[in-house]
């Protein structure tokens, strides 16, 4: 999570599969009597009516308008009218040398930035999960230790590690390879190089992000009951085949679902990117995600036409992803 | 919780050592950047950016809080206590706002029974697969008229399809037997709601209220596009300002990041267990 987490975390967003947990919800709720019922109607609907008008005012009606800005050439503080485009901005997204260059990059970025995120945050996040798994003392220390980049907000990760990549020799990174290396190696610039700056982004998302995956993955894992272990133990199972065998099987659910929620967090990376390209040396064109050309497009070009499009496009690889979510989820559910 | 299971843990205490050797080293190296940011917002800024030393404890002295206290202290600069009165202004009306309308929503869309509620809750579950990075761009554009306003910052937040949700699967979970007893009492369902089901609801308050104020605190994208007055700025978008001044005062911009963090691990500190439960069960039942 990036966001995560996200954070971002990005904290977690809202895309959290749901079919996930109405399939537990079965109790009872019949519990209305016939006179009840018609004032039920009244009552439910006052009840959902602020909240549900708010999703609609704010998430529904954007959303669409969104897809009919995207059809026309709309200028922020332009005196010349919109007009209608059609699919010109699409094309141009896609064809148009001068535009479709940055933004075939964001995507690229995004793409990289997904496939190495979540492999390797989920790995680590299981890895920490099942270290984390004992009854030690200070156990929940620990677990706290580790979760806790996830409450810090993006904007400051993004500068402490400003200061961590730093280019010049005092840079934390930098002096520690010089003083490993005997003085061979130091002073690299890891943000401002092209070869670096979406690994640097990278680490920061990973570090800040991994103790919100960390303890999804904790919860499942402690799901599994104990005497799989304790059989597998008698059959003189080793350590590895426990894993290969009790442990894996056990949290396969909760793993792809781990997995499917950081992929779709993934896409949604933007405030890192942002604050260090604005303030931090970080090579922009290697580092720049849909969101950031969306919000650059708008904002920096006054080019909402352009910048709905990408937006569009974004949702829908977001909505496809989640869709995938919900899909691959289900199955695995059942165990 | 705490039904772990690690085999082995009676015959071999080398193993318990090895244990804490491990997650010892790893939760050092974890925490360096934390540690980074608290040592240094504590030393003269010659000295952060200053090779590893930026670890080492000398110098330690809360200069830069003071000094940051007073160069945000101005006209020009604007007024710290400000940026952070403004962002828990607005944290808190999100957060009180969202828990009270999407509760109330959740307990209508589950718990009472009326023609249409499914369509309702399968719209709210379609507007979740809505991410706000989706929507910024022509929400910027609709109110753009009222760029720099406190109203715009908070209100787009307080209904929330995902913390209606979360409501929803907890309050699905409560026994019908419960609300059976307070009808035969004569209470209706707002009583029911207010009275019964909010107090035993505690849990599925504070996770959702976690969740929102962290989401809240640090939120960054829709400050970027509507705020430029720094009146009316949150405090994650002034560290962004603040650490873009040249040339940068490193020990002032740590102390700021620290000024932005506590307030969040202080609320971690005290409801941790809730949060870990919260996004826990979110999660793993899916």
């Amino acid at each position: 999570m990036t966001s995560v987490e996200p954070a971002h975390a990005a904290p977690p967003g809202p895309e959290q599969a749901p079919s996930a947990t109405t399939v537990t919800t079965a109790p009872l709720t019949r519990s209305a009597r016939p006179g009840r019922k018609n004032r039920d109607w009244l009552h439910g609907l006052l009840m959902s009516a602020p909240a549900v008008s708010g999703l609609i005012a704010f998430v529904g009606v954007p959303f669409g308008y969104a897809v009919v800005l995207s059809f026309y050439n709309v200028r922020l503080g332009s005196p010349l009218a919109p007009s209608f485009f059609g699919l010109e901005q699409y094309r141009r997204l896609f064809t148009d040398p001068d535009l479709s260059g940055p933004f075939l990059r964001a995507l690229l970025n995004n793409l990289t930035f997904a496939v190495v995120v979540v492999p390797l945050q989920t790995g680590l996040a299981l890895a920490l999960a099942i270290l984390l798994n004992r009854k030690l003392k200070a156990i929940g220390l620990f677990r706290s230790l580790f979760f806790m980049p996830v409450v810090f907000p993006m904007a400051l990760v993004a500068v402490i590690w400003r200061l961590i990549l730093a280019r010049s020799g005092q840079g934390m990174l930098n002096s520690a390879l010089h003083a490993v290396s005997f003085g061979n190696w130091g002073a690299f610039d890891w943000l401002g190089d092209s070869a670096t700056a979406m690994a640097s982004i990278i680490v920061l998302s990973v570090w800040q992000g991994v103790g919100f995956q960390m303890v999804i993955l904790l919860a499942g894992l402690q799901q599994i009951p104990g005497e799989l272990y304790e059989a597998a133990e008698l059959d003189r199972a080793s350590r590895w085949q426990q894993f290969r065998h009790v442990t894996l099987p056990g949290i396969r659910g909760t793993l792809v679902f781990v997995a499917m929620l950081t992929s779709v967090l993934s896409f949604r990376v933007f405030d890192q990117v942002y604050v260090l390209v604005k303030g931090g040396g970080l090579d922009e064109d290697a580092a720049r995600t849909v969101m950031y050309q969306a919000v650059t497009t708008a904002f920096d070009q006054n080019n909402i036409g352009q910048a709905s499009a990408i937006t569009v496009v974004f949702f829908l690889i977001v909505v496809a992803l989640t869709l995938l979510q919900r899909r691959v989820v289900r199955p695995g559910n059942e165990d | 919780m705490n039904t772990s299971t690690s085999p082995g843990v009676i015959r071999r205490p080398l193993r318990r050592f090895l244990d804490y050797a491990v997650l010892s080293v790893l939760a050092f190296i974890f925490a360096l950047p934390v540690l980074y940011l608290f040592m240094g917002s504590l030393k003269p800024s010659d000295e952060v950016l200053n090779g590893l030393s930026g670890f080492l404890p000398t110098h330690l002295s809360f200069d830069n809080y003071t000094a940051v206290l007073d160069s945000l202290n101005s006209d020009s600069t604007g007024y710290i206590w400000r940026f952070m009165g403004i962002s828990l202004l607005l944290a808190f009306v999100v957060v009180t706002g969202g828990l009270f309308v999407n509760s109330m929503a959740a307990y209508g869309l589950s718990r009472l029974k009326w023609r249409g509620r499914e369509a309702v809750f399968t719209l709210v579950l379609l507007l979740m697969l809505v991410p706000f990075e989706s929507v910024a761009v022509p929400l910027f554009y609709m109110f753009n008229g009222q760029r720099n306003t406190l109203f715009i910052q908070a209100i787009p937040f307080i209904a929330n399809a995902f913390s209606i949700y979360q409501f929803h699967t907890f309050f699905r979970s409560i026994p019908p037997s419960i609300e059976e007893a307070a009808r035969l009492d004569g209470a209706g369902p707002w009583r029911t709601f207010f009275a019964i089901i909010v107090p035993m609801s505690k849990p599925a308050f504070a996770s959702v209220a976690i969740l929102t104020f962290l989401t809240q605190w640090g939120s960054f994208l829709w400050p970027v596009l509507m705020v430029s007055d720094p009146s009316v700025r949150p405090l994650p978008l002034e560290m962004s300002v603040f650490q873009g001044q040249l040339p940068p005062d490193w020990g002032q911009i740590l102390a700021f990041g620290v000024l932005l963090v506590l307030p969040v691990l202080i609320v971690f500190a005290f409801f941790q267990r809730w949060f870990v439960q919260g996004v826990a069960s979110s999660a793993v039942k899916g």
